[in-house]
């Protein structure tokens, strides 16, 4: 059952197309992420979800019902804010009840609904505290809670870990990924961390320029980017990308720098033809030293930087003119100054189109 | 799952999110509640200034009276009236001096003020006060504070100068002056906590810059601050020609326009022709006259204001 | 290392009485001597005898103090036939005041909320124009805004008349021709237009700094345009409020050119009455109780100036910083 559906939206603010022409299905009880570079227009479109922006073409379906024109507060839904925004002149249960209350509701019940947002975010403590009194991870949980007694179909999350500290980051990450398992609603999560997003999505929407890039599973996303920009978007250290030509014949090849790259076993999308090209091949998928053996791709690079990060290593090579980062393991032996054997295989690298720049 | 809204709840508000609501009534409360200030800047400040410049141009003397067209005529009797040359020549010397006085001793002193000095807010408190004083009071103390009886006159005179002579309130030739010290006595602390505030808001980088490169403090503020208080300056300017062409209850208090019509200003011509002379017109047009005066100010500073925030 | 008794080392040695200092300090207290002059002018005269007055001068202090001309200044000083004081423009200025504190903030922060969290089309420019129009002289307007109020009160009394049957059966005084041109109720409204540019400013900026996120959060908590109002804004603006209180209180308090256009002689506010008496060419000049009376319609201000510290001044840079 569909959940969420936005159909032909657009947005505009004066001349400016923010959002254009789209479109989403979100599944009853899926866990979507909006994922992009600042100004991609992801969290204009949760917004715009929510009823806080009025769209300029095109329709919103939440639940079966036709939302388009409905107040935030009809829409069925619950939000949750980057800054928390929880209302500082009222105590955790007067933010949690707000909402109930404007809805004239019976006060046994709004009690009720507040003891088991509480109990599930184990906040009871704090019930009668005010925001100011609370810690960063605390005021997040208030926040969700808020969203919480509801009891609505679909949550909306703008960046709501962004202002926590990296440790508490992780930690609420993983309780927020428990909270869908036990609650099974519609998540619809937006995010300029791709960590959240891989961890976190059921399908990740990369959007850029209020376009959805790519809307897929974190894996599929991660192993077949559409395009050259989710290619250079989705993992870190960034894929390695070289300029060159796709040239025919028995075994298709990619020449950069007058080296001919072999590139059989890689899977096109689309018959082969020949002309400019990406290929790409990210950090994790170099293979060195003796690995590399029976690997379609082969050659041999100087190391000019090392970069020791603990869990593993990251080493800045050039060969042929080539700049590249490797990635190996953590207590790497290799200095800078080192000759090196790498190679990779060519099922691993992705080929992108250079004018079009979508996946071949 | 308890925690997913009903159906039934659902169906009931179907059709209210689908039908799109009609343009004038979205967002109505709002538009509602904005009505006092749309009515106050359309029919106040556009309308009834609208109103007065139409009518400067009709020989109304009391309304309701039938109008008559006139074209320039009550111009033309203004600027041969002598009490509104006086004014006017008043209001000139009066709005020099008040805005080089003001911007020096604004910001002398708020220069003074920001050397990291103890008591600064002793200090500061002490020179605004008078700006939280009805002019009214200024005009009075400053009359008495000029009696030549018993005021500075007297005691300079009594300390041995016995020649000195300064009676501004009774000699037309200077009586402007002496509103001019009442006017700064109370104005001045004004522009000084806008310049604070403009000193304040100086990266305090460009201080230690100067300090390493050698710059003595007054080379500083003279090529470097006082350039880039731009903004400031031209607020600060806006602010006090605004001032100077509301000047009226600080003469009403101090001198009553005397002696004679020495010391009278454009804005009490405009209200005692008004409302009292029973000549409309001639009020009407002395009061076009200064909203001139005003425009002459403020079309620069739009075009500025305009022209800042495009580039920005 | 440690014995190089020449090498400079530890914290520098302050000087405390540089020339520099002496200098900066000594023109900051001949400043202040010359702003505090007159409200020393004025405790000290009004604390004396017109024969001590006739005899010293100015500055030196009282030898021998008395309250009388304060008591006169309140109770007995004439204005034309009325001889019961200041205290009587005093009560009016009260009176005016209030309301019109009250009317005018409640108005301004209801439009600042508008301008920042529900803008619709056109509302910018309204919001533009008033602020413009703050430069316009009041004297341009201030004509029309006599027959605006003399046209408002003709069109108020046949409404006003038509309870008048109802009001004479319950033996109540029926309501004869309404007037807003000279009462209260017309200097309020002047008071509410001419303070709206600063205090709509004021409010819309100030709404502005607050996080939007919160406005955003109360609409999905289903609170409409009053509701985000009360329960939200208002709770979290409360300093704001305050500084707009202190500017309005201030600036009403010492309004002198509405009071003597808007109103009649019953009801003129202090500062004019003040002026009336100070001015009177009647009788002989006392002039410690015109500075007992200028001192005494300085003091609402001035308890507000300096019970307020930097709350006023905020008010009064609220105007200087761009919106």
């Amino acid at each position: 059952m569909t959940s969420v559906s936005i159909r032909n939206l657009d947005l505009n603010f004066g001349a400016i197309n923010v959002l254009k022409n789209l479109n989403l299905e979100i599944e009853q009880g899926e866990f979507l992420v909006l994922l992009g570079a600042s100004g991609c227009g992801k969290s204009t479109l949760l917004n715009c979800i929510a009823g806080l922006l009025d769209i300029s073409a095109g329709q919103i379906h939440i639940s079966g019902r036709n939302v388009t024109w409905a107040e935030p507060s009809e829409r069925g839904i619950g939000m949750v804010f980057q800054s928390y925004a929880l209302y500082p002149q009222m105590t955790v249960e007067g933010n949690l009840s707000f909402g109930l209350k404007n809805q004239k509701m019976a006060r046994a019940e709004i009690q009720e609904r507040v003891a088991r947002a509480a109990k599930i975010l184990q906040i009871e403590p704090l019930l009668k505290r005010k925001p100011a009194a609370l810690s960063g991870g605390q005021r997040q949980r208030v926040a969700i809670g808020r969203a919480l007694v509801r009891d609505v179909d679909v949550f909306l999350f703008d960046e709501p870990l962004s202002n926590l500290d990296a440790k508490l980051r992780t930690d609420l990450r993983v309780e927020l990924k428990r909270l869908h398992q036990q609650l099974g609603n519609t998540m619809i999560y937006v995010t300029h961390d791709q960590v959240e997003a891989m961890t976190l999505a059921d399908r990740i929407a990369i959007m850029k320029d209020g376009i959805v890039q790519q809307l897929d599973s974190p894996e599929e996303i991660y192993l077949k980017p559409c395009n050259k920009y989710v290619a250079d978007f989705i993992g870190s250290p960034a894929m390695n990308l070289f300029k060159g030509e796709i040239v025919t014949g028995d075994t298709p090849g990619f020449v950069a720098n007058g080296i001919n790259t072999g590139l059989a076993g890689y899977g096109f999308e689309r018959p082969v033809t020949g002309g400019a090209a990406w290929m790409g091949i990210r950090p994790e998928h170099i293979l060195l030293g003796q690995a590399c053996e029976g690997a379609t791709v082969q050659t041999e690079a100087l190391v000019d930087i090392v970069e020791p990060m603990g869990s593993d290593t990251l080493l800045w090579v050039h060969s042929a003119g080539q700049q590249m980062r490797v990635r190996t393991e953590g207590q790497s032996k290799i200095k800078s100054g080192d000759r090196i054997k790498l190679g990779f295989n060519a099922a691993q690298a992705h080929l992108f189109d250079a004018t079009s720049e979508m996946r071949l | 799952m308890s925690l997913i809204s009903t159906e039934t709840e659902a169906m009931h508000r179907q059709d209210r999110g689908a039908k799109k609501p009609i343009r004038l009534f979205r967002n109505l409360n709002a538009k509602v509640a904005a009505l006092p200030m749309i009515f106050t800047a359309l029919v106040i400040f556009i309308g009834c200034t609208l109103w007065t410049i139409y009518h400067s141009f009709t020989k109304s003397r009391l309304l309701p009276a039938p109008e008559k067209w006139v074209g320039l005529d009550q111009y033309e009797r203004l600027w041969s009236t002598r009490r509104w040359l006086v004014s006017i020549e008043n209001l000139v010397i009066y709005g020099a001096c008040t805005l080089v006085l003001s911007l020096v001793i604004g910001f002398t002193l708020a220069a003074l003020l920001d050397r990291k000095i103890r008591g600064e807010n002793i200090f500061r408190t002490i020179i605004l006060y008078p700006f939280a004083l009805s002019f009214i009071v200024t005009g009075l103390v400053w009359q008495w504070i000029l009696n030549p009886e018993f005021g500075i006159q007297s005691i300079v005179q009594s300390l041995g100068w016995e020649r000195f002579a300064f009676d501004p309130l009774n000699n037309g030739q200077i009586v402007i002056y002496g509103i001019l010290i009442a006017g700064i006595w109370q104005g001045s602390g004004f522009i000084m906590v806008i310049m604070l505030a403009g000193l304040r808001g100086i990266d305090q980088e460009i201080w230690k810059a100067a300090r390493v490169d050698g710059i003595p403090a007054w080379k500083t503020y003279i090529f470097i601050v006082i350039p880039m208080m731009k903004p400031v300056f031209i607020t600060a300017l806006v602010m006090i020609a605004s001032g100077i062409i509301k000047v009226y209850d600080l003469v009403v208090a101090q001198t009553s326009g005397g002696p004679g019509i020495a010391s009278e200003v454009p804005a009490k011509y405009v209200i005692e022709k008004m409302f009292e002379a029973q000549n409309l017109g001639q009020g009407f047009a002395a009061s076009t006259m200064m909203l001139v005066s005003v425009l002459v100010v403020l079309i620069p500073y739009i075009y500025l204001q305009l022209g800042g925030s495009r580039r920005g | 290392m440690v014995d190089l008794p020449m090498e400079p080392s530890g914290p520098k040695p302050r000087v405390r009485l540089s020339r520099a200092n002496i200098m900066l300090y000594g023109i900051l207290l001949l400043v202040s001597l010359y702003y505090l002059l007159p409200l020393y002018v004025m405790v000290v005269t009004s604390l004396k005898g017109m024969p001590e007055i006739r005899m010293g001068h100015l500055f030196s202090p009282p030898m021998e103090v008395t309250f009388e001309p304060w008591v006169k200044a309140w109770s007995e000083a004439c204005t034309g036939i009325n001889c019961d004081g200041l205290s009587r423009g005093f009560w009016n200025s009260v009176r005016i005041l209030i309301p019109s504190v009250l009317v005018s903030i409640g108005v301004a922060s209801v439009s600042g909320y508008a301008l920042t969290n529900w803008r619709f089309k056109g509302s910018e420019t309204f919001f533009t124009i008033l602020i413009f129009g703050a430069f316009i002289p009041y004297q341009v307007m201030i004509y029309p805004i006599v027959i605006l109020l003399r046209e408002a009160g003709d069109l108020v009394t046949p409404i006003a008349q038509s309870a008048n049957p109802a009001l004479e059966l319950l033996g109540l005084e029926p309501f004869g021709k309404v007037r807003i041109m000279g009462s209260l109720s017309g200097l309020v409204f002047v008071h509410t237009i001419f303070g709206m540019p600063i205090l709509t400013l004021l409010f819309r900026n100030y709404f502005a700094s607050l996080p939007d996120e919160l406005f955003k959060a109360a609409r999905v908590d289903g609170a409409g345009f009053w509701g985000i109002y009360f329960r939200i804004m208002v709770p979290m603006s409360l300093p704001i409020f305050v500084v707009a209180i202190i500017l309005q209180v201030t600036g009403i308090w010492n309004d002198f050119l509405f009071g003597v256009i808007y109103t009649k002689p019953e009801i003129y506010p202090m500062t004019v009455q003040l002026n009336n008496i100070v001015n009177s060419v009647q009788g002989v000049k006392e002039y410690n109780v015109n500075m007992a009376a200028t001192l005494l319609t300085g003091l609402v201000p001035l308890i507000i100036y300096f019970a307020s510290g930097k709350l006023f001044v905020r008010g009064i840079a609220a105007g200087a910083v761009k919106g």
